[in-house]
Formats: structure tokens, C-alpha cells, sequence
């Protein structure tokens, strides 16, 4: 076993280095029962024990509560709520008229958005156009990227504003259409 | 001669004007440094230690004086831990972005820290760990998992059949196919700002380990690119690449591995 792998490496480098006197046996024993580190050795076995009695222990670093709001993934979530949002109202607006198709046929439903006031029809008119005015232009930035084209970081930053603007402008014209 | 008198003048008071600079005043001597002024910051610190378990992660506050640190993120987090709390631990050790030991999540994005420069504005920052990693302490994330899923895309070259004598030969254009792949430092900020390797990252490769699958199917002189496109062809590996981009704003050394990504699937639909 070395000196430097039991730590005695500097113990005895400073006897080595001291005057003549420091370098006789004794001196150098008492050096060395001067050390005071008590050290605890354990099998190669029980380490691997130890690492995963702390792997389990170990926090998950936080997320996206810390990241940075950025166009990048606040849009991807955006795209993946619209779409959910747009499909649950889809396969629930067919299934409750599968169900119960006195309530849920045209003529109702006309009957029912006609005796609304004018404000709750513009107010549910921007509720359904924006997320489907915002998935159907994102969803051709997704087909841009799929096809290989504006595949960086400025391209993905500058389409995604033109993806709002182009929601703005488009939810704005189906309120009033 | 007007002229040749008025140049001597010239040179005469010029000669006036040197010597005197070389005069020493006593207020010259007395002269102290300007001081800088004292510029405080305050950052905050994710703390954890595997010591004390049951203690929750917790944000340390440390306030230094900027005029007496370095540039850099990594510059302050050295001050911290020799001046004020050695027990805050973060993993560094180039300070010039090569090694990629001190990715960590800096004011919400991940970079390097030595990369990064303090925001002088006297808005605190905050510093996290890379995030939705296992923490080992503080700001050591543990990257078993990211090596594995390096190792498991086998990066490195294969081919059966090398040239009889030599070494493997590659026109220029395909050499410039790697440019932009092989710089990858394996830092982990692409993989770890990505929401999709948040929520699956037992089974989606994440983005380094993909571009880096990449860059060996674009290589020309690997003769394996079938069989390493085979591996990705499955619903978690590559598809849960949803080009979101985060992997190519954060990278630190900025390459772009949502295109890399895009490629692999192209070739993938191309089949």
C-alpha cells in the first residue's frame, strides 16, 4: 500500500524535509501518531448499498414552475391544450347528440345561441375561434418543421409571432363573421 | 523661414509640456487608488443535502460585492463557497465552456455558469439545478440516466469493412454534414430544458443523445446508419420529439439539436 493511498504522504514528507534531529525514529513515530483522522473503511458491497439507500432519498430538481416562460414551450403547450380542448368538445358534442339527439340537433342548439344576449354570443364566439384559429396555423408550422423547413432557432422565434398575429387577426375576423 | 521658426516654438513648448509631466508634486505621492464602489447582489441558491434527508430543498440567499468578483456566474458561486459557505456544492472545472460540469438553471434558462455573465442590474438571481433531475447536493444533478442513454446509441464509428490500409477517406462535403453535431459538449442543458424528457425521460433519448445518434447516421464513413435508424424507430425514443425548440434556445454552445432531430425523422419517413 502506498503512503499517499493511507494518507501519510504529507506526515512524512515533512520528516523528510525537517532538520536531522526531527529525522530519528522517534520523532517520526510520534509525526505519525499525530495524525488524528479516524477513518472507516467499508466494502466495495456495502457502497453500492449506501448510493441507493441515497438514490432513494434524492429530491427531483424543480421545473417548469422555474423555466423561463418562453415562446418555445409555452406555445408547444398551447398548441397541446387547444387541440385537446377542441377534440373533447368535438367527440363530446357527438356523443351527447348520439345520446340525446332531441336536445342536441341543429334546430336546438340555433334556438338556444339565438335567445342569448349579444354580448355571452361574441364572448362564446372568441372562446371557441382563438384556440381553433391557434391550432390550425400552428399546426402548419408543425407541417413546416416536419417537411424540413425553418428549423432554427430565429425561424421558430418568428414564426411563432406570426402564428399570433395571424390568431389575432383571424379570431377577430370569425367574431364578426 | 516663417515657418521653420514658428516649428521650433512648437517644439520648444511641446519639450515644456513633457518635462513637466515628469514632475512629481507631493499630492502625487500622496495619491491613493480609487476604491470601487461597493455593488451588492443577491443570489439565491437551491440547497439540498443528501446528510439530512428529510429536510426540504431549500433557496440559500448570498449577497457579494460584484466589483470584487468576477464576470461570470461561476466567477460568484467560487466567491460564495471560499468566502462566505463552503459547504455549497456545484460541479465546475474548465471555466471556459469545454467540459460542461457546471450546466445548471441560471434566472430560468440552462447554461453554464462559466459561460453565463452576472446581471448587474441589482435584481437577485436565482440558481437551481438542471431541472427534473435526481439532485445528489445542491447543484450536482445526478446524469446516470443521460450517460446511459448516450451509451445505449453506441456513439462511435462502426463499420465492417475498413480500408485495406489507412485511414477512412471523406469527401469535404460529407466532413461539413458533422459541423454543428460533433462540438456537443454532453453538458445536458438541451436534455433538461426539454418538457418532453421532463415527463418521459425513463424512455425518450432526449435532445443531445439524439443529435448525437445524428451525427453518426450522417457520417459517411459509418456503414451501421440502418441498423441505429432501426433503434429509433419506436413511439418513445425519437417521437416524443415535439419541436418545441427549448433544446436549441438554451444550448449553451449554440447548435441546434431540434434540427438534428427533424433530420432523423425525415430520413425515418424516407424509409
Amino acid at each position: 500500500m502506498s503512503t499517499r493511498a493511507v494518507g501519510l504522504g504529507p506526515a512524512l514528507r515533512k520528516a523528510a524535509l525537517s532538520p536531522r534531529i526531527a529525522r530519528t525514529p522517534a520523532n517520526v513515530r510520534s509525526l505519525l501518531l499525530k495524525r488524528s483522522i479516524q477513518t472507516e473503511s467499508i466494502q466495495a458491497a456495502d457502497s453500492a448499498g449506501i448510493l441507493n439507500k441515497q438514490r432513494l432519498a434524492r429530491p427531483s430538481s424543480p421545473h417548469f414552475t422555474i423555466y423561463q416562460p418562453q415562446l418555445t414551450w409555452i406555445g408547444s403547450i398551447a398548441n397541446r391544450v387547444t387541440g385537446s380542448a377542441l377534440s373533447v368538445l368535438l367527440y363530446g358534442f357527438s356523443l351527447a347528440y348520439l345520446v340525446a339527439p332531441g336536445t342536441f340537433d341543429s334546430t336546438h342548439v340555433i334556438e338556444f345561441v339565438g335567445s342569448m344576449p349579444d354580448a355571452v354570443k361574441y364572448a362564446g364566439k372568441a372562446i371557441l375561434a382563438a384556440p381553433f384559429a391557434f391550432h390550425s396555423w400552428n399546426g402548419l408550422r408543425h407541417l413546416s418543421w416536419d417537411m424540413g423547413k425553418l428549423l432554427t432557432v430565429k425561424a421558430a422565434y418568428s414564426s411563432g409571432y406570426a402564428v399570433l398575429g395571424a390568431t389575432a387577426i383571424s379570431t377577430v375576423a370569425l367574431v364578426f363573421m | 523661414m516663417q515657418s521653420l521658426v514658428a516649428r521650433s516654438v512648437r517644439t520648444q513648448s511641446l519639450r515644456a509640456v513633457s518635462a513637466r509631466t515628469f514632475v512629481s508634486s507631493a499630492a502625487r505621492w500622496q495619491a491613493v487608488p480609487t476604491e470601487k464602489p461597493v455593488l451588492q447582489k443577491e443570489f439565491k441558491i437551491y440547497r439540498w443535502n443528501p446528510d439530512e434527508p428529510a429536510k426540504k430543498p431549500t433557496l440559500q440567499s448570498y449577497t457579494i460585492d460584484l466589483n470584487q468578483t468576477g464576470p461570470m456566474i461561476l466567477d460568484a458561486l467560487i466567491k460564495i463557497k471560499n468566502d462566505i459557505d463552503p459547504t455549497l456544492t456545484f460541479r465546475r472545472s474548465c471555466r471556459e465552456g469545454i467540459c460542461g460540469s457546471c450546466a445548471m438553471n441560471i434566472d430560468g434558462q440552462n447554461t453554464l455558469a462559466c459561460l453565463c455573465r452576472i446581471d448587474r442590474t441589482p435584481k437577485d438571481t436565482k440558481i437551481y439545478p438542471l431541472p427534473h433531475m435526481y439532485i445528489v447536493k445542491d447543484l450536482v444533478p445526478d446524469l446516470t440516466l443521460f450517460y446511459k442513454q448516450y451509451k445505449s446509441i453506441q456513439p462511435y464509428l462502426q463499420n465492417d469493412n475498413p480500408p485495406a490500409e489507412g485511414e477512412f477517406l471523406q469527401t469535404q462535403d460529407d466532413r461539413k454534414k458533422l459541423d454543428g453535431l460533433y462540438e456537443c459538449i454532453l453538458c445536458a442543458c438541451c436534455s433538461t430544458s426539454c418538457p418532453s424528457y421532463w415527463w418521459n425521460q425513463d424512455e425518450y433519448l432526449g435532445p443531445a443523445t439524439l443529435m448525437q445518434a445524428y451525427r453518426w447516421i450522417a457520417d459517411s464513413r459509418d456503414s451501421y446508419g440502418a441498423q441505429r435508424k432501426e433503434k429509433l424507430q419506436n413511439e418513445l425514443s425519437l417521437y416524443r420529439c415535439h419541436t418545441i425548440f427549448n433544446c436549441s434556445r438554451t444550448c449553451p454552445k449554440g447548435l441546434n439539436p431540434a434540427e438534428a432531430i427533424a433530420k432523423i425523422k425525415l430520413e425515418l419517413a424516407a424509409e
